[in-house]
């Protein structure tokens, strides 16, 4: 299965290298664009890729669109606004995200990474396909404001756009479909997978854990793990971790569904590149990571629905020494992605 | 004498058989029922307000609901979806589903009909979908063009983005009773908004509010579908019924219903909106 993939990709990748030399014949160099990869140490992705090849021209459209600011009704605020590359594409600082004519949102901005291989999106849900995904911020008031309507009529209006959409779907044409394809060709290609941790599973470059972070290795396994589920370092289900109500009372997953047993529930968010995405949870309420143990260690809340794994053995929560959290700690620096946030092909160009 | 009576027998007789053969003939003969046999074929969903027709914004002359609110209506759109007829014998035909997605809207006269193609026969039931089926609801976004393309505006947008899935059915309005406060309408306008909506959820399951409605034609007249001419099967949609239905409710006590656990009582008052008229063969 893996190398079908692989095959699938790489074959597509070379028929569009056959048709793009012998189309552009005037091209001086061959790309090296190399399409969507699945990481070694990763599962196979959730997005459903055979519906929506990644192309170079796919890619380069979705990533134009993505940092794009006519998205937003006064075309001020763009997706790459609130999802910065430099902070793993979430919005450093910023407790709740920030959009149109300063209007705060109400939930933590999530990164945009690893999402070929997310299966519900949003802190509370409600979206389960990556290619619905952008409607929530273009049309959520508090974010850009605009309707898809506006959105494809402004775009008509710019001059390399019918262009771009040519070169990715054939036509100039430029429709909802498209629009959102070309978004998630750029957003599946956010991957991070080059972390040290990854380089040590892979057995690259010889690559190993510190005492200190294999210990905190071991430590994550024991207490972490049956959420922050590796390789991706979320189980990608909906759990209430124990934080008392907010003053919004934000009742996450219920507000979707509608059914009590999904009161207070929230994605299990990864924990990929945390040094760079701070603050944390749905409403960035704890600035540190020191404040997200606090919380596990003693804070944590006996609300409605608080998860089986939190309240073990008559206790809540998870205890947490000070040597514990030196050596998770340690471990969790070991999942930070310089190259993903440095990478010059997701930055605006 | 007798001769004479015979002949005025004799001719009332055959005047009678002409009568009726003719009146066969207008009628014609079912013909044979062919999948492929495609004809044109409507319904006609025409807006009404309980003993009135529907006029926006009438503030002049406002409707009243069975607890004796008045009211004027604003906006009011709803999806039509998968089409089926049936015949006396209970054979179904089902419109191909890629043509079978309409979005009827109240102040567009051209979208009141839904056009699809049926066989050529006699059809004594109409089944049609109040909504978007669940499965449509989670398919591919190129599976979604024409009104299904979720690019509507917030305004008359049919479609949510941060809980995906269409708004089956939107009616907007205002009314005197509804406070000013939070739960009323705090931009002091006045207004109610009822958006319901739901399939089920994608894999978290949520409440269903897609809506199965089946229309007897057999007392109001059934649908002779043939390829010369247009049959359309006429009828009332009376949005009192949204108030008055079996889950009667008040505006003052629910000016804004939208995806919450109440909207499936307003969804079941959505079944009782469609009656049919008569049907023009």
């Amino acid at each position: 299965m893996k190398n079908k993939t692989f095959w699938m990709v790489m074959g597509g990748f070379c028929l569009f290298l056959y048709a793009c030399t012998k189309e552009a014949q005037i091209k001086e160099t061959v790309s090296n664009f190399l399409g969507f990869q699945k990481p070694a140490n990763f599962p196979s992705p959730v997005y459903k890729l055979e519906n929506n090849m990644v192309t170079e021209a796919g890619f380069r459209l979705g990533r134009s669109l993505f940092y794009e600011p006519r998205l937003s009704r006064n075309n001020t605020i763009s997706c790459g606004s609130c999802h910065i590359q430099s902070s793993a594409f979430t919005q450093h600082g910023h407790d709740v995200s920030h959009g149109i004519d300063d209007r705060l949102g109400t939930r933590n901005s999530p990164p945009i990474m690893n999402l070929a291989w997310n299966k519900a999106f949003m802190w509370g849900g409600g979206i389960y396909d990556l290619d619905l995904q952008p409607i929530a911020p273009i049309t959520t008031h508090e974010e850009m404001d605009e309707n898809l309507d506006n959105v494809m009529t402004k775009l008509r209006l710019v001059e390399k756009y019918p262009t771009m959409f040519k070169a990715a779907f054939g036509t100039e044409e430029i429709n909802t479909t498209r629009f959102l394809k070309a978004l998630s060709q750029f957003m599946v290609m956010c991957i991070s997978a080059n972390s040290k941790y990854d380089k040590v599973m892979r057995n690259e470059g010889g690559l190993s854990f510190t005492a200190d972070e294999q210990a905190g290795y071991a430590l994550f396994r024991t207490k972490c793990s049956s959420c922050h589920q590796e390789p991706l370092f979320t189980d990608g289900t909906f759990r209430n971790n124990g934080l008392a109500p907010s003053p919004i009372k934000d009742q996450g997953l219920y507000t979707a569904t509608l059914q009590e047993k999904d009161r207070y529930k929230f994605k299990v968010p990864s924990l990929r590149n945390l040094s760079y995405t701070a603050p944390y949870m749905h409403d960035g309420r704890f600035l540190t990571l020191n404040g997200v143990f606090d919380h596990y260690n003693a804070e944590l809340q006996q609300t409605v629905n608080l998860d089986p794994l939190l309240q073990q053995n008559g206790k809540l929560g998870i205890s947490l020494t000070a040597d514990d959290r030196t050596k998770l700690t340690a471990f969790l620096k070991t999942l930070e992605d310089a190259d993903f946030v440095t990478r010059k092909d997701l930055a605006e160009q | 004498m007798k001769t004479l009576k015979n002949i005025f027998c004799l001719s009332s007789i055959s005047l009678l058989l002409l009568s009726i053969s003719s009146c066969a003939k207008k009628s014609d003969v079912t013909p044979e029922y062919q999948e492929d046999n495609l004809a044109p074929f409507s319904v006609e969903f025409d807006n009404i307000v309980g003993e009135k027709t529907l006029s926006f914004n009438n503030a002049t002359s406002p409707y009243t609901n069975a607890v004796g609110e008045k009211f004027t209506v604003s906006l009011v759109q709803y999806f039509i979806s998968n089409i089926k007829v049936s015949k006396a014998d209970g054979t179904t035909y089902t419109v191909k589903q890629d043509s079978s997605y309409f979005l009827i809207k109240g102040a567009d006269r051209a979208t009141r009909f839904a056009k699809v193609k049926v066989p050529e026969g006699d059809y004594t039931k109409l089944t049609f979908t109040l909504g978007v089926d669940s499965l449509r609801s989670t398919m591919d976004i190129s599976k979604r063009t024409g009104v299904l393309d979720p690019a509507g505006g917030m305004e008359d947008g049919m479609y949510w983005g941060w809980n995906s899935g269409y708004i089956f059915f939107k009616m907007e309005g205002s009314s005197s009773v509804i406070s000013d406060d939070v739960n009323g309408d705090p931009t002091g306008k006045k207004q109610f908004k009822y958006h319901i909506g739901g399939f089920g959820g994608y894999s978290a399951p949520t409440i269903n509010n897609v809506k199965n409605i089946t229309v007897d034609l057999t007392t109001a007249g059934i649908a002779r579908v043939r390829k010369d001419r247009q049959s359309n099967v006429h009828l009332f949609v009376d949005l009192i019924k949204v108030f008055n239905g079996k889950n009667s409710f008040s505006i003052a006590a629910h000016p804004n219903v939208m995806f919450s656990d109440y909207s499936v009582n307003i969804a079941t008052n959505l079944t009782e909106l469609f009656k049919h008229d008569h049907t023009e063969n």
